[in-house]
């Protein structure tokens, strides 16, 4: 029964929507407040029972129902519990069903909290957001239903594919949908603002937060996939510019290209149609991003569902969404008044500098993402577009897009003095030239590339520090200190990518039990070969000692992992991760003569990317607490003085 | 500067990015247009040695050979009309197969051997690579049945 009643509450869950949008289209048309006042709880209603349908799939995974056809094809008895769980959205029905169901708590949450828009707005939002829900909820119930029975019931399941089971992934999907739901919340702000015209700056802070926590999101959900290829697939690379990473990074840049507009329309009152624009790109970025890892029509490393019917449905709910978008978008851009002017040479002028590097940078992924399919489509030919396009074709803007970061913060609003700004950014610039003739002269090998990377790195180190130079520490807002750190994680990965690519040293052996191998300053020494049994896999590992130069003795182990349910195997790297780099050891086959492939890394400095990442990511959560605390001030200020009048 | 003036400056500007970002794709996709080969293709156009190329087919049945080193392989990827021989130094994916689908990074050197820097092979029994679909590998196989297991 509880597959039924998790159907139940789906069905209900879409009806909530359909009346939910009713309201809403009617209300604004009708101009009538008590469709207003009804639209709240609805929205609220609508969060809570999909919360339910998705608490009850998660519930039957964890029970192992083999009565439920998604169970039997993802899961089996004897998997571990985390997978269990993490098995619920580890396919196409249950990720969908997480999708909606987050979008549906948004919706709920906007509804109870969000007090600084036009009513009239809010409602705008909420209908649009249950417009977008309602094609989701469609898809669900008509094409993908998560909750299908299987007879005859199977003795047990397939189990979970043996990539996906690992921690780290187990929590990746997650991460990332609420990034993209969070753009569609966003969107779904600009389509609201659109039909009743009120674009301005309260409209840009309340949408703001959640672009900020989409982003953050997306940050994070970036770093941990780029973290699990580097040591899920055993290659030692951090990126691949693989279609499925693409998909997740269209929508980032477009994430971060609108995070940055939003802040200049609630700060300035400017750049709105900009802002509206970037809104609804970002979300067809999130919807483009869905529709390639989930249609079947391209298959990657990490692509996993494969369908192409559902391919066509979630193309035909794109054309919907963003044609409409995009329809609404150019009639009413005219009607949106001018914002504020600026001066090129100002904190605007820097911020859309960055929009617009980062909108090519988008523009340059998205065309080496979808060439290949436009060609097949066309010609019929097959081909692929490999990293030798996307490093020549971002590398050098991305470079330049580092250089405004340094320099944007230390402009001032609406008109700066060029010379005042070349005075300020003085000393970053010396220790950027300082940094680059040092590491010309020390080193050798380095390509232009990763030496541009490193001496930026150091220059943007110090200058994204320099907004809180001579500022009263204590005062300085959060926000402020929020984005010091975002941009100082920027630098620390650039330090990490240059490392990795410049100084890695790595050695590829067949050795025997009793070999050692050196690389660097490091011996590594290959004891022994044993057979392992995990829960559902068994493995060979391989026991080593590491030390580096006359230091202390690590143990380290990787393993080649055998899955009987998937009939997969799937290399352990083992890494040993030092303050000053990681030592990354893979263990091969064997061969008749008793050795063994080993390959062995030791990557400088390489965990800073990851490690820039996340600092990324909590400057972007500092920010979001400081203006939500700023925000609940001043509403508590301004209800104070109104209470008093 | 007027409202209207600065507006359409932005507009322009943004155009002028665009329109750039274009170029510069169509620029770098000119030459990595044909980074994907089959055998067939390099048979009959061979790429430069040293160009970054992706190759793809099939490993041929009984073709595997394991150096004395113990970490080289060579193995000839076939498709229905061509046959090209490979080297890889390193740890061979776990499905690395004979008379499986492969995908090879990496580049040929002067005497048209392949040297790649990267296999991918499926990845579990789904996983076809993209560029193999639907090419012929074998001649008189069903090609779905020697691809999908």
């Amino acid at each position: 029964m509880i597959a039924e009643t998790g159907l139940i509450a789906l069905w209900l869950a879409a009806a909530l929507a359909l009346l939910q949008f009713a309201l809403g289209a009617i209300g604004l048309r009708a101009q009538r407040d008590e469709y207003f006042s009804a639209i709240r709880p609805v929205a609220v209603a609508q969060g809570l029972f999909v919360s339910l349908s998705f608490l009850l799939l998660i519930w039957l995974f964890l029970r192992s129902d083999m009565s439920v056809r998604l169970v039997v094809m993802n899961s089996a008895s004897v998997k571990p519990l985390l997978y269990k769980f993490a098995g619920t959205w580890g396919n196409h029905e249950g990720s969908m069903l997480l999708w909606v169901t987050v979008m549906g708590l948004a919706g709920a949450f906007i509804a109870l909290f969000e007090r600084s828009l036009q009513t009239r707005t809010l409602v705008a939002t909420l209908a649009a957001q249950a417009f977008i829900s309602l094609g989701f909820y469609a898809f669900l119930l008509v094409s993908s239903n998560p909750f299908e029975r299987m007879f005859p019931v199977p003795a047990d399941g397939q189990g979970l594919n043996p990539l996906l089971q690992d921690p780290g992934l187990a929590f990746h999907p997650p991460t990332l949908y609420f990034g993209y739901v969070g753009l569609s919340v966003a969107f779904s702000f600009a389509v609201g603002a659109m039909i009743t015209r009120d674009v301005g700056a309260s409209f840009a802070k309340a949408m703001r937060p959640w672009v900020l926590g989409a982003w953050i999101f997306l940050t994070l959900g970036i770093t941990a996939g780029s973290y699990w290829a580097y040591y899920e697939l055993g290659w030692g690379g951090w990126w691949f510019w693989d279609p499925v990473e693409n998909a997740s990074l269209m929508p980032w840049l477009a994430a971060t290209a609108l995070l940055h507009s939003v802040t200049v329309l609630a700060t300035r009152d400017s750049l709105r149609a900009w802002t509206l624009m970037l809104a609804v790109v970002a979300f067809s970025m999130s919807m483009i991003g869905t529709f390639l890892v989930r249609s079947g029509i391209l298959t990657s490393v990490h692509a996993f569902a494969v369908d192409p019917e559902r391919g066509s449905f979630i193309l035909a709910l794109l054309a919907i969404y963003i044609g409409g978008a995009m329809a609404l978008f150019a009639l009413r851009v005219g009607t949106v008044k001018e914002g504020k002017r600026f001066e090129l040479v100002s904190r605007e002028g820097a911020l859309v500098a960055n929009n617009l590097l980062l909108s090519v940078i988008l523009a340059l992924v998205f065309i080496g993402t979808l060439y290949p399919l436009l060609v097949e489509a066309v010609t019929g030919d097959k081909l692929s577009v490999g990293p030798p396009y996307f490093n020549l074709a971002t590398g050098p803007l991305a470079l330049i897009l580092v250089s405004v970061m340094a320099a944007g913060p230390l402009l001032r609003w609406r008109r700066d003095n060029p010379k005042a700004l070349l005075n300020r950014i003085s000393i970053p610039i010396l220790l950027t030239a300082a940094a680059l003739f040092a590491l010309a002269l020390f080193t050798t090998g380095m390509s232009i590339l990763s030496l541009l990377g490193l001496g930026l790195a150091a220059g943007v180190a110090v200058a994204s520090f320099a907004p809180l130079w001579k500022r009263n520490l204590r005062r300085t807002p959060l926000h402020t200190y929020g984005m010091v750190i975002a941009h100082f994680g920027i630098a620390v990965a650039l330090t990490g990518m240059a490392c990795e690519s410049s100084f890695t040293e790595e050695k590829l052996v067949a050795a025997m039990p009793g070999d050692e191998i050196a690389v660097n300053q490091w011996k590594l020494k290959f004891e022994a070969i044993e057979p392992m049994a995990g829960p559902n896999w068994t493995a060979l590992e391989g026991r080593m000692t590491a030390q580096y130069g006359d230091g202390a003795i690590h143990e380290i182990t990787p393993q080649n992992r055998m899955f009987a349910a998937a009939q997969t195997q799937t290399s352990e790297a083992a890494l040993l991760t030092r303050w000053n780099g990681q030592l990354y050891v893979v263990l091969g086959d064997g061969d008749s003569e008793g050795r063994w492939q080993v390959r062995v890394w030791w990557k400088p400095f390489v965990p800073l990317i990851w490690f820039g990442g996340i600092l990324v990511a909590l400057g972007g959560f500092l920010a979001m607490i400081g203006r939500l605390r700023r925000g609940y001030k001043q509403r508590k200020q301004r209800e104070y003085a109104e209470a008093m009048l | 500067m007027k409202a209207k003036h600065q507006r359409l400056t932005l507009v322009l500007l943004a155009v002028v990015a665009l329109v750039g970002a274009g170029l510069l794709a169509a620029y770098a996709l000119q030459d990595q247009a044909s980074y994907f080969y089959t055998p067939s293709d390099i048979a009959d156009k061979k790429p430069q040695a040293g160009t970054a190329i992706r190759l793809g087919g099939m490993v041929e049945k009984g073709s595997i050979q394991r150096s004395a080193d113990g970490v080289t392989v060579q193995f000839i990827v076939q498709d229905a009309k061509a046959q090209q021989k490979v080297t890889y130094t390193g740890i061979t994916p776990d499905l690395f197969v004979e008379g499986s689908g492969v995908v090879a990074d990496g580049r040929l050197d002067a005497n048209g051997l392949f040297v790649a820097e990267t296999l991918l092979a499926k990845h579990d029994e789904n996983y076809i690579p993209r560029e193999l679909e639907g090419i012929d590998m074998t001649s008189g196989k069903n090609k779905t049945e020697t691809l999908v297991q």
